[in-house]
């Protein structure tokens, strides 16, 4: 007999349903960033609309969680598993809430056309951080810990690109190339971006206190 | 392998090298442990791996199997308590024991709390004494307006804090428990927990417990034993309880205490 084979089950799960919410997750922020460029209302619309399924997802992730502690007992790398997922699960939540966020200045833009290097850092920006979120996702399923380590300094290249970015905005601003209205949206993608990929970080956190027991900070 | 914890306190008790055998089988081998004051400490680990030989060696209980022999020291206020000079019965008085099953004499509730301070030539105010021990053990409430009934008809849970009350009235050091509450429901586990929590401020505790969780709720400090091929009981891991059970540093230990043992 395999010893708490419903339990392992029940703990897959969980893992099954963080990969799924994350490659939603990186998806949509790529999406957000694309349909903001190209003047894409209803992609910008879509992404908006799925947030509510983010939600849900990190809704019903908790209370699976909660109820295996309850019933389960879970302890040592068991424990730590369902806590990383928690936070995990937040953290996604709140990146996903960064893409709806740009989908909502999408339709919120006024200028037609908008000066497009002053998104000319954006595609970048959720790209990299995509696939930040997508190696740190790797590295939770395969326990990875020098991966999870290892990528949050990557998140120098995205302050970097916000920092271009603002730069232009500022310039834009001074020069009266757009409306103050719309630069001020676009600082807030911009914004948006940056703290996605911290919260990338943060996950990866999570991803090495689940295998070493030792939470620690990498940023 | 960990052994020694950090505690600021001083330590109770002490095994080194402590090998345990009945007639020639070894059934423990080679347990050092240092037990800090006011603390509760759990030993846990499969069935048969000798943790309760290991607790009945710190009160010399296991000198009542006349085929077990203790080899190595256990150091309580740094003598031994196996040197030929040392009474075993003076042993007890100071390091008690409580057991599985509630075992109260077929006599009063006062006189269950009574008898071993009378033993002992106790020569102080007697009834001072039962409602005190009867306090710590939080039964007082429960029983001062029948003392004199039998401790037979009390519930198991009470029972159990009748023995506990027993055991403290003699003003141990150490109290040893030895699965003090498997024989009870989970309302009365609770309680004996909550009680423990109090008695540490005054005593120090060893509990040997078969469940896990409830090492993980009441203890301070948690020792993992483990049986070996040729089935000696020795001490795996020892660690801080908060420790042992979120982070543990053996293989072994994970797998038991996440349920995936053998």
């Amino acid at each position: 007999m395999i010893v708490r084979e419903h339990f392992d089950r029940d703990l897959r799960h969980l893992q099954d349903e963080i990969l799924r919410m994350g490659s939603e997750v990186e998806e949509n922020l790529v999406t957000a960033v694309d349909a903001l460029r190209a003047r894409d209302l209803k992609r910008s619309q879509r992404v908006i609309e799925a947030d509510h399924w983010i939600n849900q997802r990190q809704l019903t992730l908790n209370m699976e969680a909660l109820t295996l502690i309850a019933t389960q007992q879970p302890t040592a790398k068991d424990l730590r598993l369902i806590a990383a997922v928690m936070n995990i699960a937040n953290e996604l939540e709140r990146i996903h809430d960064y893409a709806k966020g740009i989908g909502r200045i999408s339709l919120m833009m006024n200028s037609d056309p908008i000066p497009p290097e002053l998104m000319a850092e954006f595609p970048e920006m959720a790209a990299k951080t995509g696939s930040m979120l997508h190696r740190a996702l790797d590295a939770f399923i395969n326990r990875d810990d020098a991966l999870a380590r290892a990528i949050p300094a990557e998140d120098d290249i995205v302050d970097e690109l916000f920092n271009k970015a603002l730069k232009k905005m500022t310039e834009a601003f001074m020069h009266n190339l757009t409306s103050y209205e719309d630069i001020n949206r676009l600082g807030w993608a911009n914004h948006n971006l940056e703290r996605s990929a911290d919260r990338v970080g943060n996950i990866c956190e999570w991803v090495g206190y689940m295998i070493t027991g030792k939470f620690e900070e990498y940023m | 392998m960990t052994n020694t914890v950090h505690s600021n306190g001083h330590i109770a008790i002490q095994a080194n090298n402590m090998h345990v055998y009945y007639g020639n089988f070894r059934a423990v081998k080679d347990i050092t442990l240092q037990f800090p004051s006011h603390q509760i400490s759990a030993l846990i680990g499969p069935s048969g791996c000798g943790k309760s030989t290991v607790l009945r060696s710190f009160n010399r209980m296991n000198d009542l199997v006349a085929t077990a022999r203790v080899e190595g020291e256990v150091l309580y206020h740094n003598h031994n308590i196996y040197d030929a000079s040392v009474d075993p019965v003076e042993v007890r008085r100071h390091i008690g024991m409580v057991f599985q099953k509630p075992n109260p004499f077929p006599k009063s509730i006062y006189e269950n709390v009574a008898w071993g301070a009378r033993v002992n030539g106790f020569k102080g105010n007697m009834d001072d004494l039962v409602e005190s021990a009867l306090r710590q053990a939080a039964l007082w409430d429960e029983v001062k307006d029948k003392l004199d009934q039998s401790g037979y008809s009390l519930s198991g849970g009470q029972q159990q804090r009748l023995c506990i009350a027993r055991t403290i009235a003699v003003k141990p050091e150490i109290i040893l428990m030895d699965e003090p509450t498997s024989a009870l429901d989970p309302v009365a586990t609770l309680k004996i927990e909550e009680l423990i929590q109090e008695l540490k401020k005054s005593y120090t505790i060893i509990i040997v417990t078969h469940n896990m969780q409830q090492a993980a709720r009441a203890s301070d400090y948690t020792a993992f034993f483990n049986m070996d091929e040729d089935r000696a009981g020795y001490l795996e891991e020892y660690n801080e309880t908060n420790e042992l059970f979120t982070n543990p540093k053996n293989e072994l230990t994970e797998q038991y205490i996440t349920g995936r043992f053998g």
